[in-house]
């Protein structure tokens, strides 16, 4: 339990030690929120879909939560090129506690995140339709952040250089996030496109941040809790499965 | 304590342990040279289970490692030849991290991890991070926090690269006392002669993937007709750079190679 916790406490650290980079990444998703929230809004409501604020705050917040978590697991890549991998590598412990480590301290930090970002959207204007789901959504800012944290990890088991990371980046990330309904609806879209939005794990997260803090549903809270659910045990296993192979 | 038979280990065309066989008692200290380039260091990743070996037998203190990852962890400590320390964290929680790791026991952590940070002199940077370290600064924290649990193997791959004579005479005061009190095992590399001469009980001699001679530094000087470790070492490897002093058939399959590669 002591190396769950301390490889925990090492993401943590290093997170409220980089503030410039905190203020960094908040800054990316705060921009979307303000550029397309009041960009798109006139448009939006003219089509009669009501506030694009209030439609795409959740899309923020599960984007914010994407991104950190995901960066999070990939910094493996830099324990790599640095060479703390190896400490951690030979330690006499389970190899899956420094995985399960890492990763929830990956997924705390996504969390903070995410709720920092909820306070922006909060203070650009942003209402829920009911002041509990504020703390009720957290269940699902959680859910993202183990999901992709542990996807993340995954990756970062995997990938050995710059190159790897820069086209997981382009190539799944960013798909995963365009393709989630963060910041369109997922309605009448073409088939082919419904399929594959279906398919992005990201969108049962925005779907439930979605429904809990405006009241509108895609799916379901239940089909969108399972998946997840259901998701974060496949994808620890997974990521546990390929950090204990690694080779150096 | 180690016990290696037909060891090989290969990268794609490079062969970079060909067939080693040799062993380790308990209580021993063991040199392993050899140029660069040799296979040291691939040896030591194989016994420390960080590299599949690609044929061949390693029981350490009757565990393969390879198998038996977690038991053989249990074992060993390692100083290796790259940097292995988190920058981003401090001194002092370089040594903590590793202290919960390797399962020291909380009331006597404190107190060792400022032994060492004092003998190896760090102690009163203990709260800067590690990227703000000199070379030989983040090398001496390698090696006391190698010396945080006291494994019955300890692995030391190029430990004092990179170190002043006082850090090295520190390092290897520490291993003697190490290896006479607790009756640790201690497997080092070097590049080095006269550490090697002045430590080891017994010493290997590798080049090119192959154990070309062992024995104490007595047989190995009496076997090459040479006075010093260093004589002896460079009769039995040649004087020849790696990979510049490569034949010139050797030079034609090298460039040959590089080709294919494409
Ligand atoms: N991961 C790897 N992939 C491909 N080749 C490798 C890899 N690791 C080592 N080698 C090759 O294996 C050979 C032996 O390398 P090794 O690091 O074991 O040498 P060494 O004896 O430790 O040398 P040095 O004294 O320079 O540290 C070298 O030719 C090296 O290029
Ligand atoms: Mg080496």
């Amino acid at each position: 339990m002591g190396a769950i916790y301390i490889m925990w406490l090492r993401e943590l650290k290093r997170y409220v030690r980089s503030r410039a980079q905190i203020l960094v990444s908040l800054g990316q998703p705060a921009l979307y929120l303000v550029a397309l929230g009041y960009g798109f809004g006139p448009v939006f409501a003219k089509a009669g879909m009501g506030k694009y604020l209030e439609f795409i705050a959740p899309g923020v917040v599960g984007m914010t939560v994407l991104f950190t978590s995901v960066f999070s697991g990939m910094a493996m890549l830099w324990d790599r090129q640095f060479g703390f991998l190896r400490e951690t590598l030979v330690a006499p412990v389970p190899r899956i506690q420094i995985m399960l480590g890492r990763t929830l301290g990956g997924a705390t930090v996504a969390v903070i995140q995410g709720v920092l970002i909820l306070a922006v959207c909060l203070i650009a204007g942003f209402r829920p339709h009911l002041w509990v789901a504020v703390p009720g959504s957290f269940i699902f800012v959680a859910m993202i952040a183990i999901v992709f944290a542990a996807l993340g990890a995954s990756i970062g088991s995997v990938i050995q250089d710059m190159q790897g990371f820069q086209f997981l980046m382009n190539f799944l990330v960013m798909p995963i996030f365009f393709l989630s309904g963060a910041l369109y609806p997922l309605k009448n879209l073409p088939v082919w496109l419904t399929w594959i939005t279906h398919g992005d794990p990201l969108s049962y997260g925005v779907d439930g941040l979605r429904g809990v803090l405006v009241g509108s549903w895609q799916f379901s809270f239940a089909l969108d809790l399972a998946i997840l659910a259901g998701l974060a045990a496949v994808l620890l296993a997974v990521s546990a499965r390929l950090f204990s192979r690694i080779q150096l | 304590m180690i016990r290696v038979e037909n060891l090989t280990r290969t990268f794609g065309q490079l062969t970079a342990v060909n067939d080693i066989t040799f062993q380790v008692e308990v209580g021993e200290i063991f040199a392993f040279l050899g140029p660069n380039g040799a296979g040291k260091t691939t040896t030591i990743k194989m016994l420390t289970t960080l590299l599949r070996p690609t044929s061949g037998r390693i029981l350490l203190d009757g565990f393969d490692p390879w198998v038996k990852q977690r038991e053989a962890r249990q074992r060993f400590g390692i100083v290796f030849q790259d940097p292995s320390l988190d920058g981003e964290q401090t001194a002092y929680e370089n040594m903590e991290l590793h202290g919960i790791l390797y399962h020291v026991p909380r009331r006597v952590r404190g107190e060792r991890i400022e032994a060492l940070l004092r003998q190896f002199e760090l102690w009163e940077r203990r709260n800067d991070t590690v990227k703000t370290f000199s070379g030989g600064m983040k090398r001496r924290l390698e090696i006391a926090r190698g010396f945080l649990h006291t494994p019955k193997i300890l692995f030391l791959d190029e430990p004092t690269l990179g170190l002043d004579p006082q850090s090295r005479n520190q390092l290897w005061n520490h291993v003697k006392t190490l290896n006479a009190a607790e009756k640790t095992t201690v497997f080092l590399t070097t590049h080095y002669m006269d550490e090697a001469d002045r430590v080891a009980h017994r010493i290997a001699i590798m080049d090119h993937g192959k154990i070309v001679a062992i024995g104490t530094s007595a047989e190995l000087k009496e076997r090459t007709q040479t006075d010093s470790l260093e004589g002896a070492f460079l009769a039995l490897t040649g004087t020849s750079l790696r990979d510049e002093g490569a034949s010139s058939s050797d030079q034609l399959r090298r460039f040959a190679q590089m080709w294919q590669k494409r």
